[in-house]
C-alpha cells in the first residue's frame, strides 16, 4: 500500500484516477482504517485530503454554506452559523460515534462510506443539499439523496471525489431535525434514523417538509408521502401519525444484528414523527 | 513499498520515524516509540484506551495512520505530568480510587483532560457523553465521572 | 491476633482509603500491562482461527506457510501431545486435560467460529499474516447447533461421539451433548407445594455474555535450548498457567517462570490459557522468543464468555409470605467442552433465603461456541435472576412488599443451606434493612418508571496462598503476594500488614510476585484474594513480629516472651516493663545484621473460612413505550463486606458489578448467523455499557465481620453482580406492567412486550 497526502484536488484526482480501483479516499479514516485492518479492503494507494484547504474548510455560499467534504463533525458542531441554520444537520453529524470519533469523522466519509445506516445522510437529504463531485472529466453536482445507491455502494465513477457538500439558504420559518434509535445511548450504528426538514406558514401551518429516514432500506430514502402528510397541516395528532405510518410504509428493512424488520419499521414512525416534532417548534422559535 | 519517513511532534519534542504505510499511529507510538501507555482494547475506535490529542483534537490513535501524523503534534498519557508534578485529574483519579485494572485510565485521562481544556464546568451529563468513547468495564463509572467532576471544581478553583 | 474492628482497638490503616501503591504508574501510562512488554529478538505470533461452527478437520497443510521469508515456526495439533482425560482445577470450574489442549489447538474438529487451529511465528506482523493465508486446512464441515435446548435434543449434532452424560439416571447408552446431570435436595418439595397458597411456576432464558476485559490476552514467551522457559502474561493465576503450561508443553514445572503482567481486567475470564501454551510452544520450535497478542475480535470468537441459559423455577408460599417450597431445573451452555458453571447456579439458586424444602437439577450442555470461562460469580447471576424474578412475581401475587417478603424468608446465621452447610455470621438480613431504610426506596416513581429489587449470594472462596514479608536495613517492608492484583490488592494488602507491623502504609511495598519467588498460589478469583492473602500477609507479620520481639529480648537480655509489640516498635513486658527503652522497627533493622540475620516473614496457608457474600441491589428504570428503550434511572447496592479494609476499593466492586449487571440485563448478547458463525465479534455490537448509559450507582457497606479472618474480610468482588438481573428485570416489570422472561431486555423484547400488553388490554 502507497500513502499520499496531496496538497491539491487536482493531484488527489489524479492519483485516484491513476489507481482505478485500487485507489481509496482517506477522510477521517474512521470507516476506512477499520476495513483496511479488517482487511475486507486491500487498497493499492490511499490518498489522504486531509490537507486540501477546499475540503477542509465551511464557507457561506447564497445564504447557504459549503461544507468541505473531509470537515469532522467537531468542527461543524463547533460552527456557530451552521449550527443556528442547519441543527438537524449538526446534531446527526455530532451522533456519529464517540468524541474521539468527531474528531476524525467527516460529512464527506459519512457520505461515501454509503452504510445505509449512516447518520448525516438522512438530514443532508431532508435538508435538500447537493454534493459537489469533481473528477478526471471535471466537477458535477449531485444531490445527496443521489449520491448512495446502495450498501458500500456509491453513484461515483472511478476517479472521483465528493469536494464538498452545499446546504441551502434556510427560509424563514424552517428548520430541520435529526433523531436516531439506538440500544445504547452514544457509540452504537443507528438502528433507525429520521431526519425532517419543514416550513411553517405565519399561522403555523406546514407549507413544505422533507422527511428521510436512514437505516431501514438498502440507502437512505427520501419519503415524500411522509413529508405530504403534514403539509397543510399543523402537526396535530391525525397529521403526525399519518406522517408516522407513511414512514412506516416506506420501509423496506432488512433483520440483522442490530435490529429486526418490524421493530425497524415501527420505531421509524415514531422517530419520524418525534423528529418532525422538533423541527416545528424549532421553526416556530425562528417565527 | 517502501516506508513513510514522518516528522512529528510527541508531548513537545520533534520525532522522526519510518512507518509502514497501513501502520497506524497506535502501532507507532507503541511499537517503535515505545510509548506504550495508550492501549490497544480494540484497534476500532470503539473502546478509546488508544485515546490521544492529534493538533489539538481527541481522536483513538488506532483510527490514524503513523504517516498522518506528519508534521502534526501529538499528546500522549506520557505527557500529561509535568516533571514530578501529575496533572490534577491524575492527582484526582488516585484519590478517588477511579482506577481497578487501570487499562482504560490512559485514555480516559487523555480524554477528560481534553473535556476540561475546552469546559472546564461540565455537568455530570456532559462528563458522561464526552467519556462515552472510553470504556471501562470494572469501574462502573462512577468514580470516573466524580473524579472528573472534582477535578474541575479544583481548577476552577471552588 | 490482629485487633477486629469495634474490639475497642483504633485501626491506624485499615478501613481507610490510602492511594494504591501501583496507583501513580497507572495514571501516568508506565504500568505494563500484557501487550506491554518485549523481550529481545521476539518474534510476532498469530493464530490461525476456524470459519467454521462445526467441522472435521480431515488434513492441515502448512508447506507452502513455512517458505514465507521470516517464518520461523508454524505448529498446528501434530506439536502439542494429546494427554488422557484427567480432571484437572482450572479457576472455579474443572476442566478436563484433553479437552483444555482441543480448546487451545484443534484436533480431530473445529467446534466453533474462531476456534484456533494453527499458530505461526514471524519476524513481522505482515509476515505471520501471510503466512497463515498460506496455511491450507482441508475442512469437512458438520451440522452445529448453539441453543441450549436445541443442543439437548435427541437429534441434535453431536459434538463428541465419547461424551455420555455424566449423572443420567438410568446411564446414558449413547452420546449427547448432555455432559452432566446434578440434583440437590432439602426436605420435600412435595411436601413444601401441599403447603402453599400460592404456587407460581414460569421459565426464564438467558444469553451467553462475555466479561468483556478492555485488555485483550496478550503474552510473550521464552524457551531455551536447555528447557527453561520464561512467559509473561496477562493473568488471573500465573501459578495456574504455569501448571497448565508446564504440563502440555512437557517441562518441569520449576523449569517455567511465569510473570504477571500488570491486567487489565479479568472478571474470570483470565483464569484460563489461550495463547500461553501456543506462544511456548513456538518458542521452543522457534528458539526464539514469542510474542502474541489478541485482536478484539479473536478475544469475542475464542475467550469467555460464560453461559446462557433456560430456567425453570417453582416456588409455593403461603398468603403471610413464608416460602414452602422452592424448585428449579436449569440447563446451562458450556460451549464446546463440558463444564459450564452449572453447579454453582444450582447451589447458589435458593441460597439466599431460608427454605425446608428445595429441590434444584441443573444439566451442562455442549454446543458449538466458544468453551464458557469464569465470570464474576459464575452460574450464580443466571439461576438467581430468575428465582429473584420469581419471587418478585409472588411477592406481587400476595400483594407483600418485595423487601418484606424477602426479609420473611432471608437466610441467617444457623440456615442450613440446600448445598449443604449452615451459615455462619451473615449479613443477608442487614442488605434488605439497608435498602428497606435508604432515601431511595423511599422516594416517589414518575410515569413510565419502575422500580425493582434483587438480591444475590456468593460463596467466596480461600485456598492456597503464599505471601512474604522482608524487612528491609532501614525498617521498611517488602511485601510479596502470588494473587495478581486486578483492581487495589496490593493497597488492602499493604494496609494490613502496615497495621499488623505499625508502621506507615507508605513504608510498605507490595509487588506480586512471579512463580519462582513463592510457593503455589491459586488464582485471583473466588473473591479471595483480600481474605487468603490478607490471612497470609497477617501471618507472615507476625513472624516478623515475633523475631523482631526476639532481637529486642537478645538486646535486652531478656527473655522473648517478655517482649511485646505495639505501636510499631518493641516493648519490655511484664516484670520487665518500663525497664528498657522501647526499640523501633527503624533501630531493630538497623541491628539485625548483628542479632541473627535478616528479618522476614514468609506465610503459606491453604486459606480456609472464606465467609460468604450477600448482597440487595435496587434500581430505578424509565421505559419508552414507543421504542422499547430502558434507561437506569438510580442504582443502589447494600452488600456485606464483612470488613471494608479499603472502602473505596470495596464500593468500586459493588459499582462495577452492578454495571456489568445491566450489561447482561438490557443489551449485551451474542449474535450469531445461521452459518453459527458470530456476527458481533466487536466493542461496537457487543453493547457493554458506556459511561452516558448509567447514573451514579450508590453503595451501602454493610459490616458483618467474617469470624474466620483477623479483620473480619469476606469477599466482595463477585457477589455484586449477582442482583442486578434480577432487580432489572423486576424493574423492567414493574415500569411496563408486563412480566418479562428472557434477557436482554433489549428494546425489541420490550416493545414487543409493551405491544403484547396494550393488545391484551384492548382486547
Amino acid at each position: 500500500m502507497r500513502y499520499e497526502a496531496p496538497q491539491t484536488l487536482e493531484a488527489a484526482v489524479g492519483l485516484l484516477a491513476e489507481a482505478g480501483d485500487n485507489g481509496r479516499v482517506l477522510a477521517g479514516g474512521t470507516d476506512l482504517l477499520v476495513q483496511l485492518r479488517a482487511e475486507t479492503i486491500e487498497p493499492e494507494i490511499v490518498v489522504d485530503v486531509k490537507r486540501i484547504t477546499e475540503l477542509r474548510t465551511v464557507s457561506p455560499e447564497d445564504g447557504g454554506f459549503r461544507i468541505g467534504a473531509a470537515v469532522t463533525g467537531a468542527e461543524l458542531g463547533e460552527h456557530d452559523g451552521l449550527r443556528a441554520a442547519w441543527p438537524g444537520v449538526v446534531e446527526a453529524a455530532e451522533l456519529i460515534g464517540s468524541t474521539q470519533i468527531q474528531g476524525r469523522a467527516s460529512l464527506g466519509g459519512n457520505l461515501c462510506n454509503a452504510s445505509p445506516a449512516a447518520d448525516t445522510v438522512p438530514a443532508l437529504i431532508a435538508a435538500d443539499a447537493v454534493a459537489s463531485i469533481i473528477g478526471p472529466n471535471g466537477r458535477r453536482d449531485l444531490a445527496v439523496a443521489d449520491v448512495v445507491s446502495g450498501p458500500g455502494q456509491t453513484a461515483l465513477a472511478r476517479g472521483e471525489l465528493v469536494a464538498s457538500i452545499r446546504l441551502p439558504s434556510q427560509s424563514a420559518r424552517s428548520a430541520d431535525a435529526y433523531l436516531r434509535f439506538i440500544p445504547r445511548t452514544e457509540m452504537d450504528i443507528a438502528v433507525v434514523g429520521a431526519g425532517v426538514n419543514l416550513t411553517l406558514d405565519g399561522d403555523g401551518r406546514c407549507t413544505a417538509a422533507r422527511v428521510a429516514l436512514g437505516a431501514v432500506a438498502e440507502r437512505a430514502l427520501l419519503v415524500p408521502a411522509a413529508g405530504d402528510a403534514i403539509v397543510g397541516s399543523t402537526l396535530d395528532e391525525a397529521a403526525l401519525s399519518q406522517l408516522a405510518e407513511a414512514a412506516s410504509a416506506a420501509c423496506r428493512p432488512i433483520d440483522d444484528k442490530r435490529g429486526t424488520k418490524i421493530y425497524r419499521t415501527k420505531v421509524a414512525g415514531v422517530l419520524a414523527r418525534r423528529a418532525a416534532e422538533i423541527a416545528q417548534t424549532r421553526a416556530g422559535e425562528r417565527a | 513499498m517502501s516506508k513513510c519517513h514522518v516528522t512529528a511532534t510527541i508531548n513537545g519534542d520533534e520525532v522522526e520515524y519510518l512507518c509502514e504505510p497501513e501502520e497506524t499511529l497506535l502501532d507507532v507510538l507503541r511499537d517503535q516509540l515505545f510509548l506504550t501507555g495508550s492501549k490497544e482494547g480494540c484497534g476500532s475506535g470503539d473502546c478509546g484506551a488508544c485515546s490521544v490529542m492529534l493538533d489539538g483534537r481527541l481522536v483513538c490513535a488506532c483510527l490514524v495512520l503513523g504517516a498522518e501524523a506528519q508534521g502534526r503534534k501529538v499528546e500522549t498519557i506520557e505527557g500529561m505530568a509535568h516533571g514530578e508534578t501529575l496533572h490534577p485529574l491524575q492527582e484526582k483519579f488516585l484519590e478517588h480510587a477511579a482506577l481497578q485494572c487501570g487499562v482504560c485510565t490512559p485514555g480516559v485521562l487523555v480524554a477528560a483532560k481534553a473535556l476540561l481544556d475546552r469546559n472546564p464546568d461540565p455537568t455530570e451529563t456532559e462528563v458522561r457523553y464526552w467519556l462515552a468513547g472510553n470504556l471501562c468495564r470494572c469501574t462502573g463509572y462512577d468514580k470516573i465521572i466524580r473524579a472528573v467532576m472534582d477535578t474541575a471544581a479544583e481548577m476552577r478553583g471552588n | 491476633m490482629a485487633p477486629m474492628d469495634g474490639g475497642g482497638h483504633d485501626l491506624k490503616w485499615v478501613g481507610k482509603r490510602p492511594v494504591r501503591p501501583d496507583g501513580v504508574d497507572k495514571v501516568t501510562g508506565r504500568a505494563r500491562f500484557g501487550a506491554d512488554y518485549n523481550m529481545a529478538g521476539q518474534l510476532v505470533g498469530r493464530v490461525l482461527r476456524s470459519p467454521h461452527a462445526h467441522a472435521v478437520i480431515k488434513s492441515i497443510d502448512t508447506s507452502a506457510a513455512e517458505k514465507v521469508p521470516g517464518v520461523k515456526a508454524v505448529i498446528t495439533r501434530d506439536d502439542i501431545p494429546d494427554q488422557p482425560p484427567e480432571p484437572v482445577t482450572v479457576g472455579e470450574m474443572s476442566v478436563n486435560f484433553s479437552d483444555l489442549i482441543r480448546n487451545v489447538l484443534a484436533r480431530e474438529k473445529v467446534l466453533y467460529d474462531g476456534h484456533a487451529v494453527a499458530a505461526v511465528a514471524a519476524t513481522s506482523a505482515k509476515a505471520a499474516r501471510e503466512a497463515l493465508k498460506l496455511i491450507k486446512v482441508d475442512y469437512q464441515p458438520l451440522p452445529h447447533v448453539l441453543d441450549v435446548e436445541e443442543a439437548m435434543r435427541p437429534d441434535a449434532p453431536v459434538l463428541h461421539d465419547n461424551l455420555f452424560t455424566e449423572g443420567a439416571d438410568p446411564p446414558a447408552d449413547k452420546p449427547s451433548n448432555i455432559a452432566k446431570r446434578i440434583e440437590f435436595t432439602l426436605g420435600d418439595v412435595a411436601v413444601g407445594f401441599e403447603q402453599a397458597e400460592v404456587v407460581l411456576e414460569r421459565s426464564y432464558k438467558t444469553e451467553p455474555v462475555h466479561q468483556g476485559y478492555i485488555e485483550p490476552h496478550a503474552c510473550v514467551a521464552s524457551v531455551t535450548e536447555d528447557g527453561q522457559g520464561e512467559l509473561w502474561c496477562s493473568t488471573q493465576g500465573h501459578f495456574v498457567v504455569r501448571a497448565i503450561c508446564a504440563r502440555m508443553i512437557g517441562m518441569d514445572i520449576s523449569a517455567l517462570r511465569v510473570t504477571a503482567s500488570e491486567i487489565g481486567g479479568g472478571f474470570g475470564g483470565k483464569t484460563v490459557v489461550y495463547l500461553e501454551p501456543l506462544a511456548l510452544a513456538l518458542s521452543k520450535k522457534a528458539g526464539h522468543p514469542v510474542k502474541m497478542v489478541m485482536t478484539r475480535s479473536e478475544v469475542f470468537r475464542a475467550t469467555g464468555p460464560t453461559s446462557g441459559a433456560t430456567i425453570r423455577v417453582k416456588i409455593g408460599a403461603t398468603k403471610d409470605g413464608r416460602i414452602t417450597a422452592g424448585e428449579a431445573e436449569m440447563a446451562y451452555l458450556a460451549g464446546a467442552f463440558p463444564g459450564s458453571p452449572v453447579n454453582p447456579g444450582c447451589m447458589c439458586a435458593f441460597a439466599p433465603y431460608d427454605l425446608e424444602n428445595v429441590w434444584v437439577v441443573g444439566y451442562d450442555v455442549v454446543s458449538n461456541r466458544p468453551k464458557v470461562a469464569a465470570y464474576r460469580a459464575p452460574g450464580a447471576p443466571i439461576s438467581e435472576y430468575a428465582v429473584e424474578s420469581l419471587i418478585d412475581e409472588v411477592a406481587d401475587e400476595i400483594g407483600m412488599d418485595p423487601i418484606d417478603f424477602r426479609l420473611k424468608n432471608a437466610a441467617k446465621q444457623g440456615t442450613h443451606a440446600a448445598y449443604g452447610p449452615k451459615f455462619g455470621p451473615i449479613g443477608m438480613i442487614d442488605t434488605l434493612k439497608a435498602i428497606k431504610e435508604s432515601e431511595h426506596y423511599n422516594t416517589p416513581l414518575g410515569p413510565n418508571q419502575g422500580r425493582g429489587v434483587g438480591s444475590g449470594f456468593w460463596f467466596n472462596i480461600g485456598g492456597e496462598t503464599c505471601v512474604s514479608l522482608n524487612i528491609s536495613e532501614d525498617g521498611t517492608a517488602t511485601l510479596m503476594a502470588g494473587t495478581p492484583d486486578i483492581g487495589g490488592s496490593r493497597a488492602t494488602l499493604s494496609q494490613m500488614a502496615a497495621e499488623e507491623l505499625g508502621i506507615d502504609y507508605d513504608k510498605v511495598r507490595p509487588i506480586i510476585g512471579d512463580t519462582s519467588s513463592l510457593g503455589y498460589t491459586f488464582l485471583t478469583g473466588g473473591s479471595r484474594v483480600t481474605f487468603s492473602s490478607g490471612m497470609a500477609t497477617v501471618q507472615a507479620a507476625q513472624e516478623v513480629i515475633k523475631e523482631l520481639c526476639a532481637r529486642a529480648a537478645k538486646i535486652w537480655d531478656i527473655p522473648a516472651e517478655a517482649v511485646t509489640w505495639e505501636d510499631g516498635e518493641a516493648r519490655p513486658a511484664g516484670d520487665n516493663a518500663g525497664k528498657f527503652d522501647p526499640l523501633s522497627l527503624e533501630e531493630l533493622a538497623a541491628s539485625a545484621g548483628k542479632t541473627g540475620g535478616p528479618i522476614t516473614g514468609y506465610a503459606s496457608i491453604n486459606a480456609q473460612g472464606a465467609g460468604p457474600g450477600f448482597g440487595t441491589h435496587l434500581v430505578d428504570v424509565e421505559v419508552d413505550k414507543e421504542t422499547g428503550r430502558v434507561t437506569v434511572l438510580r442504582y443502589t447496592v447494600a452488600q456485606d463486606a464483612g470488613k471494608a479494609i479499603h472502602p473505596s476499593y470495596v464500593e468500586g466492586q459493588y459499582q462495577g458489578g452492578a454495571v456489568q449487571g445491566i450489561g447482561w440485563a438490557l443489551n449485551e448478547e451474542y449474535i450469531y448467523g445461521d452459518d453459527g458463525l458470530m456476527q458481533n465479534p466487536g466493542f461496537l455490537d457487543y453493547r457493554m455499557p458506556v459511561a452516558s448509559d448509567v447514573p451514579m450507582v450508590d453503595t451501602v457497606i454493610v459490616e458483618v465481620p467474617n469470624p474466620n479472618h483477623p479483620y473480619g474480610v469476606r469477599g466482595v468482588g463477585e457477589t455484586p453482580i449477582v442482583p442486578p438481573l434480577g432487580a432489572i428485570a423486576n424493574a423492567v416489570s414493574h415500569a411496563v406492567g408486563v412480566r418479562m422472561h428472557e434477557l436482554p431486555m433489549s428494546p425489541p423484547k420490550v416493545l414487543e412486550a409493551v405491544g403484547g400488553a396494550a393488545n391484551g388490554a384492548g382486547d
